[in-house]
């Protein structure tokens, strides 16, 4: 394969940086609904 | 009694009366068909619940089958050699760029004509995401230009008017979080969007009205592709792929978004519970 390490770096960077904010976003939505859960008195009452 | 009234902003929890609930409700927008109907928290939750995992569960499919059928059975092409199968990260990363920004000019109408509150949190949450590919467009571009072209930056029309994009998403990542009174930031923050939407049609027409070092476009809504059909395939998966990945990060953040400002209002209620 031709030019291989720069088709290496577009692509790793293609998985990473999407990658990165699909795993933060999931992570604060996970954190948050915890943390609502443990506080909301309708949740818990349900 | 705590009311999260859809015709007003969710940024305080509302006290009312029975008065003031009955004048809120002849002034906020009639239920129904309004896009109104999806600012009621619980029922946003609901339902971004529900879309949320197959939208992941198929931008990651679609994204892989792209990616993978691009590096392994896409065809090399005869000038550029196997350097091509970089467009198919960096095509899509492009197409989100703005497409991206389009989103956010639109939350930017929605708030500031409809005053819709969930328009401005998707606004909030959209900025950060089109920036991180925005910065991909840029650095794929970058990497792909220098066994191309030679260098790792040109000032092309087309590769400079895609940086002025990146500065105007840090610009309103910086604005909607620059004042105390969040409703501010984000009034200041939908009209730095609405300026900047100027920039979508100059980063579209650039490469035909400028004479510049990026290729025309290949592919086009009104006529048929000048690509083997080979690698339109694949480029196609990707592009699909990483939009559903772009939209449910969105939806994700948002939704993380409405959860934390739900948080906020059941403590700031419990404390004046709690001090009166």
């Amino acid at each position: 394969m031709t030019h291989l390490p720069y088709v290496v770096a577009a692509y790793l960077l293609g998985v990473l940086i999407p990658g990165t904010f699909a795993a933060a976003a999931f992570i604060r939505m996970r954190t948050a609904r915890l943390r609502l859960a443990a506080i909301d008195w309708r949740r818990r009452t349900r | 009694m705590v009311a999260f009234n859809p015709g007003i902003r969710w940024d305080r929890v509302v006290i009312v009366d029975a008065t003031a609930a009955d004048a809120s409700r002849q002034s906020a927008p009639k239920p129904g068909r309004s896009l109104h109907r999806f600012a009621n928290p619980g029922r946003f939750l609901r339902l971004s619940g529900a879309v949320l995992p197959w939208l992941a569960a198929a931008g990651m499919v679609l994204t892989a089958i792209g990616l993978i059928w691009g590096l392994w059975f896409a065809p090399a092409d005869w000038q550029q050699g196997d350097a091509v199968r970089i467009m198919y990260v960096h095509v899509p990363a492009a197409w989100l760029a703005s497409a991206g920004y389009f989103a956010l000019a639109l939350c930017s109408v929605l708030s500031l004509v409809w005053r819709h509150p969930l328009a401005d949190l998707a606004a909030v949450e959209i900025g950060p995401v089109g920036a991180g590919f925005t910065a991909l467009c840029l650095l794929t571009g970058s990497i792909w230009g220098k066994p191309m072209w030679g260098a790792w930056w040109v000032w092309d029309a087309r590769l400079t008017s895609v940086l002025v994009l990146f500065f105007l998403y840090l610009g309103h990542i910086a604005l909607v979080r620059a004042f105390d009174d969040p409703v501010r930031g984000y009034r200041a923050g939908a009209i730095l969007a609405l300026v900047g939407v100027v920039n979508l049609p100059i980063i579209k027409f650039s490469v035909d009205w400028w004479n510049t070092l990026h290729q025309p476009a290949t592919i086009s809504f009104t006529g048929a592709p000048t690509m083997y059909v080979g690698m339109l395939w694949p480029l196609l998966f990707a592009a699909v792929g990483y939009t559903l990945v772009f939209a449910a990060i969105v939806v994700a953040r948002t939704r993380a978004a409405v959860m934390e400002r739900r948080i906020r209002a059941l403590l700031m209620a419990r404390a004046d519970e709690a001090a009166a």
